[in-house]
């Protein structure tokens, strides 16, 4: 069955001081309907970049897609049209950000707000479009929203602020979902309710989800396959407990380690904490023939530094771009 | 101070309160407090680290701010080394500021744009004054070599750093006072994963060196079951669990921590298993008006009638386990075992 | 940037990073800026003429040279004469002078006092902060250009006063913005990191927190010189001017009953003073840009 998002040899270059720098090198990956697909990684690895490139949202005049092709539904989204992009964010393809403080607007209610969505993309009438906005906060679970519809975001909390997003965002029942560290602003109790009802719409409604996060927690809990990305290049990809049980890039392994989890019993030991030295490489570097991770590695030769590792692919359906990917 | 330097006890806080004064409409010069911090008390060993958790609101970083005294308490007494810190006045807290330290969150904003590395490092030293000038350079040279900077750098500004060398130059800053008491407020928690780990090993290699004390306020419960010795759970400006680190994870007993631990996301299998998530709704209730009773009742999956009605005092149930929960038994049975027994 | 550790043997060897002071970033940052950097030229050349002009052209700006009205340009008067015959090439190069020192000084005394009240009340809140906030309100809410008048007809037109009389009106703006900043930066944790460490409360305000609050200010500082040669030219219009002392403000007042007969004498200093409030607005533009961080980051 063809997949429902398939992204092939994806470059996107962003123009920067120094010149030109390629912040997503030859991605490539496939989404399929109701998946729930996560990408991990540190600031600046380009999580969200990809995330912006499929949403055709790159930063004018700084960000383009230089090659590859982004295919949904059987579209191929890179030769779009400014006015069919719009059509499908929104419709086909919607995005929640990590600041549900100022996502948004804060002179209209919440209810004209997730209206004004419905009828921009589905002409619905302004009056089902206000009784579909309170179903939409009712699936959201947020009590007694027939009178919370007409709230302005200032007498929300942080939490119920990020559950109006993710109502907008479902309000054209898309098949795609994209949310770029939905938590990070939120709450540990906050989060596990943002979850719980990310999942059970995902399971509802068949939206396939993308969850942007740095927490390889959130990832266990979230969702079915992951991609770790370092420096704008894939790292690793697979099923999410496959690459949790056994991680084939040493920096998965790193990400993976170099966090005090919580475990299921808790002893007096405490190791000391895997660290992954050194920081992650300037966008100078980005461009280079060689593996990016070489001068964070321990297990870094003169290949990792003469040319970039291939994708090893293992029969569960791993893949790890690491010349030492067998021994890890 | 030196006498009392054989006491186990470092840092005794008693009935700590913080409030704030909140304008409310209505009448006019009307006003309402805000109990951020409400009668809260603990203890720190020397050479130990106690954890205050809790989510946004909770007061945890407002009771570290007092105990430093960058907030003014409204009643309570603050005993570091033995000296009474909240009475100190004019010169006298100044210098003895020197004995608290402060290491701040926002690796951006905690250090002043326009100083170099070095004279960021050595400004304690010239604000208090009690090292000759010509031996302070000796000291920052050494305390760059301590948190792993290289001696070069201290000529750079703070913008030329990343987020994790900027906060080695908190730490070093904090520890150029010699200080008894370091207060961590979420220093990590600004900071990329794999560089969050190189700070948690710097500061336990530090801890180790030189004996400090930490007071680790934090909200993620994973670095702090690695770094920490016991834990103060805070709710509301109230501490309603404190135990010591295995008790706490392992047996938790207020049904607010029970959840708390709940939902903290794990890549371990087995604790995912394990672990039911208990889902509290909703969010904390008005924090100018609190209801009288527990001011988690109304979260609280398992609350009766006697919670909503009087507040429960945190009382000791075994080997220094505390807890406020009037349904915790004397046994140390958590009221959200049932919970768990009876869904299962 | 180098690299967090040094644990790593195989790292590429460390960059050298060199030691750049905010500053330097900052005028790196302008240089860029093509307006406000011709912007700048022109407002040097300015400054140049107006310090070393009288020194070459020692000439008298009230000594009747030749016939009045005389155009541009007749015998040797590149910019002609006034109603009185004077030399409106040696009086502009000498008001020059007058209308540029008038805006700096002015802006300075506002600085002083708008600094000086936003930042004990920004820094100490409370009643500190309601008492001179009432006080900057009630300076506000002066019609300024009537006060001024009241001030200089009350206490002569002599220079210093028109220049006080200038600061005195528009501080107010000043206190505003370094009461914002204060309070701001007050809060930002290095601010805590001071008052930990035991840094007494006059070096936290003026060693602290003021340079941090500097980049608005110098910008509004920019703007209130241009705005203060624009106030000065408006009072000497009005005739509220010291008569002995020749400005760009002056000249167009002198000369304003001639409008039509003979526009230039308008026109030429009006001209002036338009090029130099300009340039300095473009190069206050171009300080804002270089001087704001979210700008700069990245």
């Amino acid at each position: 069955m063809e997949p429902l998002l398939k992204v092939e040899n994806l470059r996107i270059e962003l123009t920067t001081r120094d010149g030109i720098a390629p912040v997503i090198d030859n991605l490539s990956l496939e989404l399929n309907a109701g998946e729930s697909l996560s990408f991990v990684g540190e600031s600046g690895c380009g999580k969200s970049m990809t995330a912006l490139g499929i949403m055709g949202l790159l930063p004018d005049k700084i960000g383009r897609i230089a090659s590859g092709s982004i295919i949904f539904n059987g579209e191929d989204l890179t030769k779009a049209s400014d006015a069919r992009l719009r059509e499908i964010r929104g419709n086909d393809i919607s995005m929640i950000f990590q600041e549900p403080m100022t996502s948004l607007n804060p002179v209209y209610t919440i209810g004209e707000q997730i209206a004004e969505v419905l009828r921009r993309h589905q002409n619905l009438s302004a009056s089902a479009a206000w009784s579909k906005a309170i179903d939409l906060l009712d699936a959201v679970r947020i009590p007694n929203p027939k009178a919370r519809v007409s709230d302005y975001p200032h007498q929300m909390s942080g939490g119920q602020r990020q559950r109006v997003m993710i109502a907008i965002a479902l309000a054209c029942e898309p098949k795609i979902l994209i949310a770029d560290e939905p938590t990070t602003a939120l709450d540990v109790t906050v989060q596990a309710q943002i979850f719980d009802l990310l999942r059970d719409l995902g399971r509802e409604t068949g939206t396939a989800i993308i969850l942007i996060t740095h927490d390889m927690g959130a990832v266990a809990e979230m969702a079915d396959r992951m991609i770790v990305m370092y420096a704008g290049r894939k790292a690793e990809e697979g099923p999410v407990e496959q690459i949790i049980d056994h991680p084939r890039h040493p920096y998965t392994k790193g990400l993976i380690s170099c966090v005090p989890h919580l475990m299921a019993t808790l002893t007096d030991e405490r190791p000391e904490l895997t660290e992954v030295g050194g920081i992650v490489p300037g966008l100078k570097e980005f461009g280079r023939d060689a593996c990016l991770f070489a001068s964070r590695c321990d297990r870094v030769d003169d290949k990792c530094l003469s040319a970039r590792p291939p994708e090893m692919a293992f029969d569960n359906q791993q893949f790890a771009a690491c010349w030492h990917a067998k021994e890890v | 101070m030196s006498d009392n330097a054989s006491d186990p006890t470092l840092l005794n806080v008693e009935n700590l309160t913080v409030r704030f004064a909140v304008k409310r409409g209505g009448g006019w010069g009307q006003r309402s407090y805000l109990y951020a911090v409400d009668d809260i008390s603990f203890t720190v060993r020397r050479g130990e680290t106690l954890a205050i958790v809790g989510e946004s609101g909770s007061g945890k970083t407002t009771a570290a701010l007092a105990v430093a005294r960058l907030v003014e308490a409204y009643e309570g007494c603050v005993e570091i080394g033995g000296t009474d810190f909240l009475n100190l006045q004019n010169e006298e807290l100044r210098q003895a500021r020197a004995k608290v330290q402060f290491i701040f969150q926002d690796p951006y904003s905690s250090l002043n744009p326009r100083l170099r590395a070095e004279a960021i490092v050595r400004e304690p030293l010239d604000s208090l004054n009690s090292v000759p000038p010509a031996e302070r350079q000796a000291i920052v040279d050494r305390l760059f070599r301590e948190v792993g900077l290289r001696p070069e750098q201290q000529r750079l500004f703070p913008h030329q750093f990343s987020g994790g060398q900027r906060q080695r130059i908190g730490i070093a800053r904090a520890l150029s006072t010699q200080p008894d008491l370091i207060i961590c407020d979420e220093p990590v928690s600004a900071l990329d994963v794999a560089v969050q780990a190189q700070i948690l090993n710097l500061l336990r290699k530090l801890q180790t060196n030189f004996g400090l004390t930490y007071l680790f306020i934090s909200h993620d419960l994973g670095v702090v079951q690695h770094m920490c010795d016991s834990i103060a759970v805070m709710y509301m400006g109230r501490i309603v669990e404190y135990a010591d680190r295995l008790s706490l994870f392992n047996n938790p007993l207020h049904p607010y921590t029970a959840a708390l631990l709940s939902a903290v996301p794990s890549v371990d299998r087995k604790r995912r298993e394990q672990t039911k998530r208990i889902l509290i709704p909703g969010d904390p209730p008005d924090p100018i008006n609190p209801p009288k009773g527990c001011r988690f009742a109304n979260r609280c999956p398992v609350a009766q009638n006697t919670c909503r009605e009087s507040q429960p005092p945190l009382r000791e149930i075994t080997g220094g386990h505390q807890v406020a929960c009037h349904l915790v038994g004397d046994d140390g049975v958590s009221p959200m075992k049932e919970l768990a027994t009876e869904e299962a | 940037m180098s690299s967090d550790t040094m644990n790593k043997p195989a790292s590429p060897p460390e960059e050298v990073v060199k030691a750049r002071h905010p500053a330097a970033e900052a005028w790196e940052m302008f240089r860029r800026n093509h307006a406000a950097m011709a912007a700048l030229i022109v407002l040097s050349i300015i400054t140049l003429v107006a310090i070393f002009g009288p020194i070459f052209w020692p000439a008298d700006p009230f000594e009747m040279v030749w016939a009045p009205f005389s155009p541009p340009g007749e015998e040797g008067y590149v910019l002609g004469t006034d109603y009185l015959g004077r030399d409106l090439l040696i009086m502009l190069i000498h008001g020059a002078r007058v209308s540029i020192v008038i805006g700096l000084a002015a802006a300075f005394v506002s600085i002083v006092i708008g600094v000086t009240v936003g930042a004990l009340a920004g820094f100490y809140r409370g009643w500190v902060e309601e008492v001179l906030m009432r006080f900057t309100e009630f300076f506000q809410v002066l019609p300024t250009l009537l006060f001024s008048m009241v001030i200089v007809a009350l206490f002569g037109a002599s220079l210093p006063m028109i220049t006080f009389a200038i600061g005195v009106v528009s501080w107010t703006a000043v206190a505003r913005i370094t009461r914002a900043e204060f309070m701001r930066i007050r809060e930002l944790e290095f601010v805590m990191a001071s008052r930990a460490s035991g840094t007494k409360n006059l070096r936290l305000i003026f060693g602290v927190i003021l340079p941090n609050a500097l980049p608005p200010i110098i910008v509004q500082a920019a703007l209130m010189v241009g705005s203060a040669i624009l106030f000065e030219a408006g009072l000497s219009f009005l005739g509220l001017t010291d008569p002995n002392v020749v400005s760009w403000g002056q000249i167009i007042g002198s000369n304003r009953q001639y409008i039509l007969d003979a526009s230039y004498t308008v026109t030429i200093p009006g001209v002036a003073i338009f090029v130099t409030v300009l340039a300095i607005s473009l190069v206050g533009d171009g300080l804002n840009d270089a001087l704001n961080p979210k700008l700069r980051q990245r």
